[in-house]
């Protein structure tokens, strides 16, 4: 894939302004950050920080009014849509906070789904059902593949979600809340997942307000008002952790 | 994307608003069936006319009175117009090139035999001509002839079908009817001939027109009408020049009558100017129809982007997602156009087969003959096509637009 010294996610002095004029509103103010391979990290920050703005920007959905945006060594700041489109289809893999799995396809076919916009290396249909099974049975589904989402629990929606940003075999995991419509016991069993793919190598950049959360990726950035407040790695200083989730709740 | 997997998304949100697509295809299918039905019946008027026609015998001249045309002189004219008996006559011996020359005066009568009655039959009154200018044959026994015709001897033909339910089995020839309670000697049975231009000629009795002066004309209208004729018909003989007898009969009728060329009291059609009337009639006739069907098919198409406007709606959040996992805004239109062209070829089909249905059922039990035209099913399916990828097409450039994160944020 891509040499080491790459980072994958490389960004100068990203700059997002909504509206015009009087009524403009800046929600990033110049952020500069670098991802490498393999990491595992956590965005937080209040509401209207702009955190779901980077990861829009990021997430190849929006694009930056100013600054730049290096994925995998590609600048892709002025790429227009449908250029987008192709990165995402190439590159990304997503997980929301309310799944969005299509309600009329069975859980196989929503994972699949992805294959079916892709422009290289185009798969037969039996190929597509095959590589979709092997990656729900990744993530634990594989006995749940022609179950609709309304017949699944909101852990294995979420999986089965997963299982959709992974089919495509993407640089970089974006997940936005992906835990925020769950209860604590299926929280954990999702955040084990990414952990697992994240120790088999997947990068993943995770937006969450959730401290416990956050404590399991290896690091942490904290937004503020459209600039990169703090930045710290986890694990190692654990005291640190327990500072900033004792920060997280205060706020 | 895979053109067999647009299909399927399209066909898949198709069917999961079954009802909701039906209704929305209901504007084609009433489209395209209108035009084959209409087509059809058009197409099929034209064959009865043009069998009609060739049905009316060959080389035919009519002439007709032209009464009403109050002359100078007001109402006194009316009276004093028109063509009589003697006028046919006159063209029978003094124009030459004429193969025959008859009347055709129609009353409408009750004809009885022993204990069956026939009521509204309708009697012609014509000539020992009749047959050669309407150019139908007598099967069993003979026309009436001159003679008889002079003498208005009490002598009558009848159609086939009035011979059948009168007689059944029963030789009609020598025997007596009464018509009206006149009682007639049955001297012959007309060959079958069927429909010619909406007059049954197998329900008809044929009687000399003299015996229809004579007769059956009710006294005080007899006074005024004396020897009147509607119309006089002339069969020119095929070798002779039609323009030539026409102008000699013209300034025969004028002279007779003792009107100039340019205040004729009747008109001369050919057969060829009853064709031409009748083709434009039908030409306008299918224009007609071709625009209602063209605007019954843009209503279709209308009902199309109305639902597929909504359907973008209902599914932005769909739309959203597709983009994100990798759909580009032309996937995103494709698909909706598909859906939309789904809609209308469907739609197109279901009409073909209405309109096939329809246009039986018009013959059937509607009794009007209609021919389906392979270019009708043809051009109409055609049409719905372009009218689902015309008005599919705005809703999917709207589709194509929605940006990503707007679209995964709606609920």
């Amino acid at each position: 894939m891509m040499s080491e010294s790459v980072p994958i996610i490389q960004t100068v002095q990203l700059v997002k302004i909504y509206g015009s004029g009087e009524n403009q509103v800046v929600a990033l103010d110049g952020i500069d950050l670098t991802i490498d391979s393999g990491e595992f990290v956590a965005i937080m920050g209040p509401s209207g920080s702009g955190k779901s703005t980077l990861l829009n920007i990021l997430a190849c959905l929006d694009r930056p009014t100013r600054g730049q945006y290096i994925l995998a060594g590609e600048d892709v700041s002025g790429y227009k849509r449908a250029q987008l489109a192709e990165i995402r289809s190439r590159q990304l893999g997503f997980v929301f906070q309310s799944y969005n799995l299509l309600p009329r396809l069975t859980a196989l076919e929503n994972v699949l789904l992805p294959l079916l916009y892709r422009r290289e290396e185009r798969l037969s249909h039996t190929e597509r059902k095959e590589k979709a099974l092997a990656v729900l049975e990744s993530v634990g589904l594989a006995d749940r593949a022609h179950h609709y989402p309304n017949q699944l629990s909101g852990g294995q929606q979420q999986r089965v979600a997963i299982a959709r940003a992974l089919i495509n075999d993407p640089l970089l995991i974006l997940a936005d809340e992906p835990t925020g419509n769950l209860d604590s016991h299926a929280s954990e069993e999702i955040i084990q997942l990414l952990i697992n793919l994240n120790s088999r190598g997947r990068t993943i950049v995770m937006v969450t307000h959730e401290p416990d959360m956050a404590r399991h990726a290896r690091r942490v950035l904290m937004i503020r008002d459209g600039k990169l407040a703090s930045d710290r790695k986890n694990g190692h200083h654990r005291e640190t952790q327990s500072l900033a989730s004792g920060e997280g709740r205060s706020s | 994307m895979i053109f067999g997997e647009v299909l399927k998304i399209a066909w898949d949100s198709l069917m999961a608003n079954k009802l909701r697509s039906f209704l929305t295809m209901l504007g084609v299918i009433i489209g395209v069936a209108a035009v084959i039905v209409m087509v059809a019946i058009s197409a099929g008027t034209e064959a009865a006319i043009s069998e009609a026609i060739n049905g009316l015998g060959s080389n035919l001249v009519f002439i007709s009175s032209a009464f009403s045309r109050g002359g100078p002189t007001g109402g006194p004219q009316t009276m004093r117009g028109g063509l009589v008996y003697e006028d046919m006559t006159a063209i029978r011996e003094r124009i030459s090139g004429v193969a025959g020359v008859t009347v055709e005066q129609q009353t409408s009568v009750t004809v009885k035999y022993e204990n069956t009655s026939l009521e509204d039959v309708m009697m012609v009154g014509a000539t020992p001509d009749f047959p050669t200018v309407r150019d139908v044959r007598v099967e069993q026994g003979r026309f009436y002839n001159d003679t008889e015709l002079e003498r208005a001897s009490k002598v009558v033909v009848l159609g086939k079908t009035v011979a059948g339910e009168l007689f059944g089995e029963t030789d009609p020839i020598g025997q007596t009817v009464s018509v009206n309670s006149i009682k007639l000697t049955v001297i012959g049975v007309m060959a079958e001939k069927g429909l010619v231009a909406g007059v049954d000629f197998d329900q008809q009795i044929y009687v000399p027109i003299t015996l229809v002066f004579k007769k059956f004309m009710p006294a005080q209208f007899a006074r005024i009408m004396g020897d009147r004729v509607r119309q006089i018909i002339v069969s020119v003989d095929p070798d002779a020049d039609m323009d030539k007898v026409i102008e000699q009969i013209t300034l025969l009728l004028a002279n007779r009558h003792g009107v100039t060329l340019d205040s004729l009291d009747f008109t001369i059609r050919t057969q060829a100017d009853i064709i031409a009337t009748q083709e434009s009639t039908t030409e306008s006739f299918r224009t007609l129809l071709a625009w209602v069907a063209g605007v019954s098919l843009i209503v279709g198409g209308i009902g199309i982007m109305n639902i597929m406007l909504v359907s973008v709606t209902e599914r932005t959040r769909e739309i959203g997602l597709r983009q994100a996992v990798g759909a580009a805004p032309a996937d995103i239109q494709v698909q909706f156009l598909m859906e939309a062209l789904l809609l209308s070829l469907v739609g197109g089909l279901l009409g073909i087969l209405a309109g096939i249905g329809g246009a039986y059922l018009f013959e059937r039990l509607g009794g009007m003959r209609t021919v389906v035209l392979p270019y009708s099913i043809g051009f109409s399916f055609l049409s719905a096509a372009l009218v689902g990828v015309f008005f599919g097409f705005l809703p999917a450039k709207q589709a194509a637009d929605l940006d990503p994160i707007v679209a995964l944020r709606h609920e």
